[in-house]
């Protein structure tokens, strides 16, 4: 059936978010506001060890000094902090066996978001350790990977069962005091998720994570720990999506990944929060830290499909440190509405050797704004570092605005850096072309996007990929200007 | 007292040598309010995030020069392009030089700012163009309008060109231990006018100066303006450029800046878009060496449709040489069919030397073309080789690379003996004679 693009546009914007429901869990939930008492209830209530304590209130003290970045190119009613509960826990504890005691209504919810958890178990073979609110309520095909001896549980386990790990790699490639909402995150994150791969260890399935955000003006700050051991190989996938709210949530996560000598991680993440309405009201705030750290002949690739969140700010990034290592950052990012989207990487060469690929591609339509802000830094040490960025960006409408603000810093003479960057619209040549060819205009511009988007979208997994082409046809389609 | 408070203080020493009841003063009044309340730009300013004036703030410079220091033409003949006949507006130590100076009024315009702001005649265009297009809250462009009393006044009438280029030239003849230079110069071509500028800025002696010049340049209907940028200063003169470019229809406007030398070089380069089918161009060839540091910064400001920009920057940087090239192109939304092009090209042929890049889009129309490409490296190894078998020493032969390199840009040269000029300058930077003109 043919659109005009007047009905097209106008379905686009009055499409309701399609996972816009809340559930009703009676949550435990600590009062609003956030002072040292609160930093130290929140440790208490984890059972935490002293050490993990001292470190909570050590970035709270450093977050206490600090202010709000405002060089992003976002512009939002800034969060207030003392209005928000900082710890939200579902009621029904302790752990479940298995999938039966799990409150029915919390599995309803997964199922009106597409994940069933049995079935994802026997399909996809995917452990799905599911974050709802803060706290990890299911953990699955945590004994197949036990044998293997890979540790993959809650960060708040993981505190209790090996300190020895968390203690020596938590805040080594994100400091406390990073920046703000890293500060912010290491003082009052409630869970997340760890992972170990000991050394030699092919991890034999995807291992993925759903965040979610369920509780009214409760803000999420998850803490994430990917340890890759030396020669060891883990694929990494976070998805989420988030139920419909006028009031801005804050989500302000931190995700460490060290891949030791000759490891791999490969990072993906499908992010779909709640971008808004249409009429640019709510949405979820994602201010997030994300950094991995590459010792000898390492790889950590990043690779993330954005379409969700009122305002990100988002730069996962790589410390090329080890001679050989490589980074990778596959992105696509789009905009619709009135969303705004601050997003890019950050490639630190220190090794010699080092690679780096940045391929970033922005699309922007309604009245949205779509950034790349990039940094590539080769230091004077880093012989032979090569880089090589393209960041395209597609603009759909007359009212959205895709922005690059790549920066570039050579150091060494053996460097070689290429960068470029396109900004277009989607040509008519092009949609009269495929018209001619019988094929719809929607589909055309499905098809176009997709061809503009596939380099990124092959780099994910297969489960992810079909959703992340799923999301741009939903977030996209018919908002040729 | 650090030159902040120096200059605040010596601003009312310059009020008792100019008309204050002009309405040009009361701009100059408010520059000086707003440069006090900003002061000099800071490292963490987002444009001054890799050039630092601070080691500046801390010289003693004069800020306003003695008596003429007289100069022999013979001793300053190499600075000028002495093949070609030109207009010369020549200023020793920020004060005209008539003896040195060919000015003209013979259907065009070719004189001084300092009668332009101050004879009746001149008033009306004053009145327009004056500080129109400047920057009213860049600080070291409202310092300069504080101080504005001197510079070139080129205003070319309708459907005029001049008979010649015309050159502007200043030098400093280190009379002074240190010296703070303001020129200001006001360009205005007229509709179908066209005209062609060389500015050079040269000191004769180790004597250490900072010159700080805006230049406004109107280019009205069909007019084209071709202006040339020499910098080859000594490595004890520092300049921060800020050009101002209007535009009106169909009108063309080249700018091409030549950085060999100087200390401390920064360019502001400024477009603004006031029309349709424009097109404006920037191109640059930078060879750096010892600790010198160039700073390249455009900004076009695309505001109506169907107009276009190309940039083109090439750098070579050596020895510990610090490059920043920051290009900004901003589309509005209703600038759509835009074409924006920009490119950086970059060599570094020394561990010590660093490059900052950062090009940058923002584009708010949906139907426009923009890209920008950017690159760091190094000269093949596999083509030097190929040269060396050709018998050519690999000196020259890395020096022919770097010509090549380069010499895209230096192609759209208008003026034969310029580009000749350059040619000279660019092979005596790379330090060799290849036996023929490049």
């Amino acid at each position: 059936m043919a659109y005009t693009e007047e009905e097209l546009k106008k379905e686009l914007e009055t499409k309701e978010y399609e996972y816009g429901f809340y559930t009703d869990i009676e949550s435990e939930t600590f009062p609003v506001g956030l002072n040292e008492d609160i930093v130290v209830a929140i440790s208490k209530k984890k059972e935490e060890p002293e050490w993990m304590t001292e470190w909570r209130l050590e970035a709270f003290k450093a977050w206490k000094e600090m202010e709000e970045p405002e060089w992003a190119n976002v512009q939002y009613a800034k969060p207030d902090f003392q209005a928000i509960s900082y710890y939200s826990a579902p009621n029904s504890k302790p752990k479940y066996d298995s999938l039966d005691e799990v409150d029915p209504e919390l599995l309803d919810t997964f199922k009106r978001l597409g994940i069933s958890l049995d079935e994802q178990k026997k399909l996809a073979g995917v452990a799905v350790d599911i974050v709802m609110d803060s706290v990890s309520v299911a953990t699955t095909f945590k004994k197949t990977l036990a044998e293997k001896g890979i540790i993959f549980c809650s960060i708040s386990e993981a505190i209790k069962e090996h300190p020895e790990l968390v203690k020596k790699y938590i805040g080594s490639i994100v400091p406390q005091k990073d920046n703000f909402y890293a500060a912010l995150n290491s003082a009052v994150f409630s869970d997340g998720s760890f992972c170990y791969i000991p050394k030699g260890v092919r991890c034999p399935m995807e291992l993925s994570t759903y965040f979610r955000i369920n509780q009214a003006g409760t803000g999420q700050f998850e803490r994430t720990l990917v340890i890759a051991d030396e020669g060891s190989y883990v694929s990494y996938l976070e998805g989420c999506t988030a139920p419909s709210r006028d009031e801005n949530q804050l989500h302000a996560a931190v995700v460490e990944l060290i891949a030791l000598d000759d490891a791999e991680i490969k990072y993906s993440t499908v992010q779909n929060w709640f971008p808004g309405g249409k009429d640019g009201v709510g949405g979820v705030f994602n201010f997030v830290t994300k950094r991995g750290l590459c010792e000898k002949n390492a790889k950590i690739s990043w690779t993330q499909v954005e379409t969700g969140s009122a305002v990100t700010w988002k730069y996962p990034s790589c410390v090329l440190k080890g001679d050989n290592s490589i980074g990778e950052f596959y992105s696509i990012a789009v905009t619709n509405n009135y969303q705004q989207a601050d997003t890019g990487t950050k490639m630190i060469h220190l090794g010699k050797n080092t690679r780096s690929t940045i391929i970033s591609k922005g699309i922007s339509a309604g009245k949205s704004q779509n950034s790349y802000r990039g940094l590539v830094q080769v230091n004077s040490r880093a012989e032979n570092a090569r880089n090589f960025s393209q960041c395209d960006s597609l603009l759909m409408g007359n009212d959205c605005g895709a922005h690059t603000f790549p920066y570039i810093e050579v150091k060494n003479k053996t460097a070689q850096i290429e960068h470029e960057a396109t900004t277009s619209k989607i040509g008519e040549d092009q949609i009269f072309y495929c018209n001619q060819r019988g094929i719809d205009t929607e589909k055309a511009i499905a098809l176009i996007v997709n061809g503009f988007s596939k380099e990124v979208l092959n780099k994910l997994p297969m489960e992810f990929a079909v959703e992340a082409q799923k999301l741009l046809e939903i977030s996209l389609e018919g908002s040729v200007g | 007292m650090d030159l902040k408070d120096k200059l605040i203080s010596s601003f009312m020493a310059f009020e008792n040598n100019v008309d204050i009841d002009s309405p040009v003063h009361d701009e100059r009044s408010e520059a000086i309010k707003n440069f006090e309340e900003k002061g000099f730009p800071t490292k963490k300013e987002e444009a001054w995030k890799y050039t630092s004036l601070n080691s500046l703030q801390k010289i003693d410079f004069s800020i306003f020069p003695k008596e003429a220091n007289a100069l022999d033409y013979k001793d300053v003949k190499k600075y000028f392009i002495n093949e070609i006949d030109t207009y010369k507006i020549v200023f020793v130590d920020g004060i005209y030089s008539s003896f040195l100076s060919e000015t003209t009024h013979d259907g065009v315009d070719i004189c001084l700012m300092s009668s332009a702001l101050t004879k009746p005649m001149y008033k009306q265009i004053i009145d327009v163009y004056f500080n129109k297009i400047a920057s009213k809250d860049e600080s070291l462009t409202t310092l300069n309008t504080a101080f504005s009393r001197e510079g070139a006044y080129i205003y070319i009438p309708k459907s005029k060109m001049p008979k010649k280029p015309i050159e502007i030239v200043h030098f400093s003849t280190g009379n002074e231990a240190s010296l703070l230079l303001q020129p200001r110069n006001l360009i205005i071509a007229e509709e179908n006018a066209e005209l062609q500028v060389i500015e050079r800025h040269q000191s004769l002696t180790e004597n250490e100066v900072l010159t700080n010049s805006v230049t406004e340049i109107f280019a009205a209907k069909n007019a084209i303006v071709d202006y040339y940028k020499v910098q080859n200063d000594l490595s004890t003169a520092s300049l921060v450029d800020n050009t101002y470019v209007n535009q009106k229809d169909d009108s063309v406007v080249k700018v091409h800046t030549f950085s060999f030398g100087g200390k401390l070089t920064r360019n502001n380069l400024n477009f603004y878009q006031n029309g349709e089918h424009i097109d404006s161009i920037m191109k640059g060839v930078t060879i750096l060496g010892e600790k010198q540091h160039v700073d390249h910064h455009t900004l076009v400001h695309h505001i109506q449709p169907n107009c276009e920009s190309h940039q083109d920057y090439k750098g070579i940087y050596g020895e510990n040489a610090t490059g920043v090239f920051n290009g900004k192109i901003i589309v509005d939304k209703i600038a759509q069919k835009t074409n924006a092009f920009q490119q950086n090209n970059n060599i570094l042929v020394s561990d010590k030397a660093t490059i900052n890049t950062k090009p940058q889009l923002e584009i708010f129309a949906d139907d426009v073309k923009c890209s920008h490409g950017c690159t760091i490296g190094q000269l093949d190894d596999d083509a030097l080789f190929y040269l060396q078998t050709r018998g050519i020493p690999k000196k020259e032969a890395r020096a022919l690379m770097m010509y090549a390199f380069a010499n895209n840009v230096l192609e759209s040269v208008r003026i034969p003996e310029l580009k000749a000029r350059i040619n000279k300058l660019i092979a005596k930077k790379l330090g060799v004679n290849l036996g023929f003109d490049l």
